[in-house]
């Protein structure tokens, strides 16, 4: 079975050199788009890629499993982009903004739904949201 | 048909027919105007947006030694607070910074803080930074205050907001070749998406389009607590164009509004932060129509089909007061989704929730049906088509050097 997952990699210093998303793709068949890629500087983490991988199930679990065993640490987008209820207004500033359309407005309760499977971690929602709902955590 | 001293006695007994202002359209169609109307007693509305023109006005009680803080300066939380009145009277809005917010300098700011920010907290309950310098005098010899101040210590907390609940708001888009950051929103270039800002069908002055009803004493739903209409608002302009059941098609009437803020609730006042222009506070407002005839029923009925937005060009028209609009959309186009522009289909999002709008229209309903909210006989009318009142623009004349 085909799946499409995104991810979040947090590279080590002593990873940084290694062909890692190379190795996915020859040796785990994945496809892969990278959706976000920047260097940080605290001292702990170098690097820091949000991927979309697509490829067999089994493979799929491989390649992460190649990945953790390689040191990388892995987050799972969801967790990293959220939104605080209490602050969202379901006002729908966020939805022409947002490039994959993560943000829906409900034609009968006119309320907006955050589709996290569709974020793509781009940050764009976090300050067009006037009250600030929307929180990157990397 | 009926008054409102009748209804309020039904109130009082219980016995009111309540319906919100999007429950009376499918009624309306149903039963007919004329059952309608008798069947109905008040129809419930409400807005929830941001609404700059908003602010607070508090006494926090005289400090030993006195200090008088008018012709000084004062702070809430380092935002800068309006002491220009007298001892310890203070007046702070919704739109004010910072004096360390680097605002526009890089351009877009973030505006993360500001005046609607604060008067959020105070309302939550909060602790706030107040700090004040003075002059002295004899009477008030005392030149610094800094304090914690909490709003269930302060005398009066008033918010006072002298322009909310715009009666139809411009539908806003980019014509030009890069984003703009605005109050009504990031606006894509080439026109990539429209924004608008109204409650529509649910909204106050929409739903009684010549001020038939609400004026100048009407008690309200505001920011969670109750408030009244305290005058017409600022930049109130009934003479626009309108449509054959006299719906406003441009921005037209407004409202100034004023309330207890120890009775309201940080759920309808929420600060708000407009990324490259500002921040702001958004408030909730929901006004009560009674059904005092047929006339008054059928303009509640009012449907997001029959309300239009001016679509306005905010990277040229609108800063540089030009008429020129791009057309014309009716909210329900715009709550579809997307409104066909100039050809093209221009995806719509919304700064306004009409879901906590409708929100607000139900507990109002609440209220009224329990008999815990009567209405009152406005005192004087909002000015009204006939009135002649207009929105003039500023007759500039420059200072000779």
């Amino acid at each position: 079975m085909a799946v499409t997952k995104r991810v979040v990699l947090h590279f080590p210093r002593r990873l940084v050199e290694q062909p890692v998303i190379y190795r996915l793709v020859r040796d785990y068949n994945l496809e892969f788009n990278i959706l976000r890629a920047s260097i940080t500087a605290e001292p702990e983490e170098e690097g820091l890629l949000v991927l979309q991988l697509k490829g067999e199930q089994e493979e799929y679990d491989k390649g992460i499993k190649f990945l953790l065993k390689s040191g990388l640490k892995i987050q799972s987008l969801s967790q990293d982009v959220t939104r605080n209820e209490a602050r969202c207004t379901n006002c729908g500033a966020c939805v022409t903004i947002c490039p994959p359309g993560a943000f829906q407005v409900d034609p009968k309760t006119r309320q907006v739904s955050f589709d996290h499977e569709k974020c793509v971690a781009c940050g764009l929602c976090i300050k067009t949201c006037p009250p600030r709902a929307m929180e990157v955590h990397f | 048909m009926k008054t409102i001293a009748e209804i309020n006695e039904k109130i009082q007994q219980g016995k009111a027919v309540v319906v919100n202002a999007e429950e009376v359209i499918d009624l309306v169609k149903e039963k007919g105007v004329k059952q309608a109307a008798q069947q109905v007693d008040v129809v419930t509305t409400g807005t929830f947006g941001p609404m700059c023109s908003s602010g607070i006005y508090f006494n926090i009680g005289h400090s030993k030694p006195r200090i008088k803080l008018g012709g000084g300066r004062a702070y809430l939380n380092d935002v800068l607070a309006y002491p220009g009145l007298a001892a310890v009277d203070v007046f702070f809005g919704a739109n004010a910074l910072p004096d360390d917010d680097p605002r526009n300098r890089v351009h877009p700011g973030d505006f993360n803080y500001g005046g609607g920010h604060v008067i959020e907290e105070l309302v939550a309950g909060k602790d706030i930074r107040f700090t004040a310098t003075a002059y002295g005098t004899d009477c008030y010899p005392r030149k610094r205050l800094e304090t914690w101040l909490n709003i269930r210590d302060l005398n009066e907390a008033v918010l006072f907001n002298v322009r909310n609940a715009y009666q139809n708001y411009n539908v806003a888009v980019n014509l030009s070749d890069k984003t703009i950051y605005t109050y009504m929103g990031v606006l894509k270039p080439r026109m990539g998406n429209v924004n608008y800002c109204s409650a529509g069908q649910l909204s106050p002055l929409l739903n009684d389009p010549l001020y038939r009803t609400i004026g100048i004493g009407t008690r309200i739903f505001l920011g969670g607590g109750v408030g009244y209409v305290a005058w017409q608002g600022t930049q109130h302009n009934p003479n626009v164009p309108r449509t054959e059941s006299s719906v406003p098609k441009r921005s037209a009437g407004t409202l100034a509004v004023i309330g207890d803020l120890k009775g309201m609730d940080p759920r309808w006042l929420v600060g708000t932060s407009m990324y490259g222009y500002g921040v702001t506070l958004t408030v909730g407002v929901g006004v009560p129509i009674p059904v005092l005839d047929e006339e008054v029923i059928r303009h509640t009925a009012v449907t997001d089909a029959e309300i239009y937005g001016a679509v306005v060009d905010y990277s040229d028209a609108y800063p540089n007061q030009k008429p020129d609009i791009v057309g014309e959309v009716s909210y329900a186009e715009l709550r579809s989704g997307a409104v066909k522009l100039q050809g093209k289909k221009v995806p719509t999002g919304s700064l306004s929730s009409y879901s906590r709008a409708l929100e607000i229209a139900e507990i109002l309903k609440d209220w009224i049906k329990r008999g815990q909210f009567q209405l009152t006989e406005a005192v004087a009318p909002l000015p009204g088509v006939e009135s002649g009142v207009t929105f003039k623009p500023l007759r500039e004349r420059p200072l000779e050097i």
